[in-house]
């Protein structure tokens, strides 16, 4: 038998529920992986090893009395430090909220923890989900599992390298232009953003309101569909939540794609991609063909846009978000007799350089005289590059194409350059703008041994049709289960 | 387009921000080469394109305006870096 910590999440909940092992064996399994190899990864934060150790025990209690238990019952998790979760520590990867302790937990978690899951602790990010890399970290750069002198991605890179690694079976992330897709990618595990205002918001530190969403890392498809079905659904704690009915996905056993349209735009095999990853992806969308799914070529003409629409709005979000840390409430407060200079000096000292960075370009865009140069010419391109989703999904049912133009770099490599490292997200971030899922499922690895992940885009709230098709991939082929020697 | 001194001064002020003459100096390059990119948008003509405010499609909800449970007040203020009693403590705000 697979060691506990190799097991995929529907295997742990099996063996919990046969008896095979207990919760305590499988959380401690687990406690001590990030025991042994989280000091070369550092993919976490903070460790919760007791309370995980205590509420696996109350797991194993609560089976052993009850045979109706909750489905997920002492399965353990690890959970990106932008979500609150009551009496842990919460930092969003700054140094602004060092010792924050929040009273409350965001609901995302909370149905988790609802359906029996312990958090096993709280994993690293960039400062406030800003970056690609984790190196905006205000407190360590997370390394690759696959190769630990490069980036794991980002920003949920700790949860990326947690899952990789086998410190955790599933993490959660968040998604704001492509930080749950883009570190699944390099590092090489499948990760889901939904639907905008498909899951919850309430206790996730805010970055750009109308773009956050809460999605999940996991070892397959299969796994995440898991979460999702959980998480998913109406939160009268947050109003942009939908009240659309919650479809659970229920996947096939059967790998079969007859009857589905798959869409390929131009604008995703460009120069500036790595050959292996459009080898990989063009490969793996071969394999969708196989299916039966039928392949056409597609066109999204105002792809190349996306990436300064986000970085007028996304700025501008956080700008009006991050206005909250003032040293008033709570966090750091870097005193002074003058009120605002005690803002000035706190958000100064307390503040990273890339956060610092987007406050000001986002201030710059909504300042008097700017506004509509900047910001107004930015939410009517959104629209043009919403509309070119809109009219593919007219012809199509899923689109396709690489989540990354690269595989994972260097750690440094692009630090210097906040433009360059932007340029990670060009193919995550146009999805993100338009509000529509998407998943990323490793397709190969390139010459070098680091991992390729494909993204599938679908209308939104088609999440099911998205599932479905990408863990068709995952029953035809064997590059989800490939696990790095670390 | 390309940002002066005085502009990074004025946008740092604005965010309330305060700033070392290195930072000041690096993001005034850095923030003129991001609009440089950005001013890409101004090509397009969106005339008849309405701004697209968010990402949701079903338009705003209200509820009613009921009272429910607020969160307990100590709560709240645990991590208040300064507090007197049941209130945050900051310097004087008015003269």
């Amino acid at each position: 038998m697979a060691e506990l910590h190799e097991l995929d999440l529907r295997q742990a909940i099996e063996g919990l529920k046969q008896g095979d092992f207990s919760s305590r064996e499988l959380t401690a399994a687990f406690l001590q992986r990030i025991e042994q190899l989280d000091g070369a990864l550092q993919a976490f934060l903070h460790v919760a090893g007791e309370q995980a150790l205590t509420q696996a025990d109350q797991a194993d209690k609560q089976r052993g009395e009850n045979r109706e238990a909750p489905p997920l019952l002492g399965v353990p998790l690890a959970v990106k430090d932008v979500l609150a979760v009551a009496d842990m520590p919460a930092t969003a990867g700054s140094r602004i909220l060092e010792g924050f302790l929040p009273s409350y937990t965001a609901t995302s978690v909370q149905r988790l923890l609802d359906a029996g899951m312990l958090v096993l602790g709280k994993t690293n990010t960039d400062e406030f989900a800003m970056g690609s890399s984790t190196e905006n970290s205000a407190y360590f750069t997370t390394h690759n599992p696959w190769d630990l002198e490069r980036v794991p991605g980002g920003s949920s890179g700790g949860s990326a390298a947690a899952v990789a690694g086998g410190l955790a079976p599933i993490a959660l992330g968040t998604d704001t232009g492509g930080s749950v897709r883009q570190p699944a990618a390099l590092s090489g595990v499948s990760g889901l953003r939904p639907t905008y205002g498909r899951n919850s918001r309430y206790g996730l530190i805010a970055f750009g309101s109308s773009l956050d969403c809460v999605g999940v890392l996991g070892r397959s498809v299969a796994d995440i569909a898991i979460l999702q079905n959980v998480m998913a659904g109406r939160d009268p704690k947050d109003a942009s939540t939908s009240d659309r009915p919650v479809e659970t996905a229920v996947l096939q056993k059967k790998a079969d794609l007859k009857g589905l349209t798959i869409g390929v735009p131009n604008e995703y095999f460009i120069a500036g991609v790595q050959p292996a990853v459009e080898a990989a992806v063009r490969a793996a969308i071969q394999a969708l063909a196989d299916m039966g799914a039928a392949v056409r070529e597609i066109s999204l003409p105002h792809t190349e846009y996306a990436l300064p629409v986000y970085y007028i709005l996304a700025p501008a979000e956080a700008s009006a978000n991050l206005a909250r840390f003032d040293g008033v409430r709570y966090g750091l407060r870097v005193k002074d007799a003058d009120v605002i200079e005690m803002f000035k000096r706190t958000r100064g000292e307390g503040f990273g350089p890339e956060v610092k960075r987007r406050i000001m370009i986002g201030t710059y865009a909504l300042s008097a005289g700017y506004y509509d140069t900047y910001y107004g010419q930015a939410q009517k391109v959104r629209t043009l590059i919403q509309r070119d989703f809109e009219a593919a999904f007219e012809q199509v049912d899923l689109i396709a194409g690489p989540t990354t133009p690269t595989t994972a770099f260097r750690i440094g490599e692009h630090s210097d350059d906040p433009l360059e490292m932007y340029l990670q997200d060009v193919f995550t971030l146009p999805s993100s703008l338009a509000g529509i899922p998407g998943i990323s499922v490793p397709v190969g690895f390139d010459e070098g041994g680091l991992p390729i992940g494909m993204q599938l885009f679908a209308p939104h709230f088609a999440e099911t049709k998205l599932l479905q098709a990408a863990h068709a991939y995952q029953m035809t082929t064997d590059w989800h289960l490939k696990r790095p020697s670390v | 387009m390309a940002l002066s001194k005085k502009d990074v001064d004025h946008i740092a002020h604005l965010a309330r921000l305060h700033l070392s003459d290195a930072e000041k100096a690096r993001f005034r390059k850095q923030l003129s080469d991001i609009l440089a990119h950005v001013d890409a948008l101004q090509s397009l003509d969106t005339t008849d394109v309405p701004a697209m405010s968010g990402a949701i499609f079903e338009g705003s909800r209200l509820r009613e305006d009921i009272a429910g449970d607020a969160m307990p007040r100590e709560d709240l203020l645990r991590n208040a870096p300064d507090r007197e009693n049941n209130q945050f403590r900051v310097p004087p705000v008015l003269d």
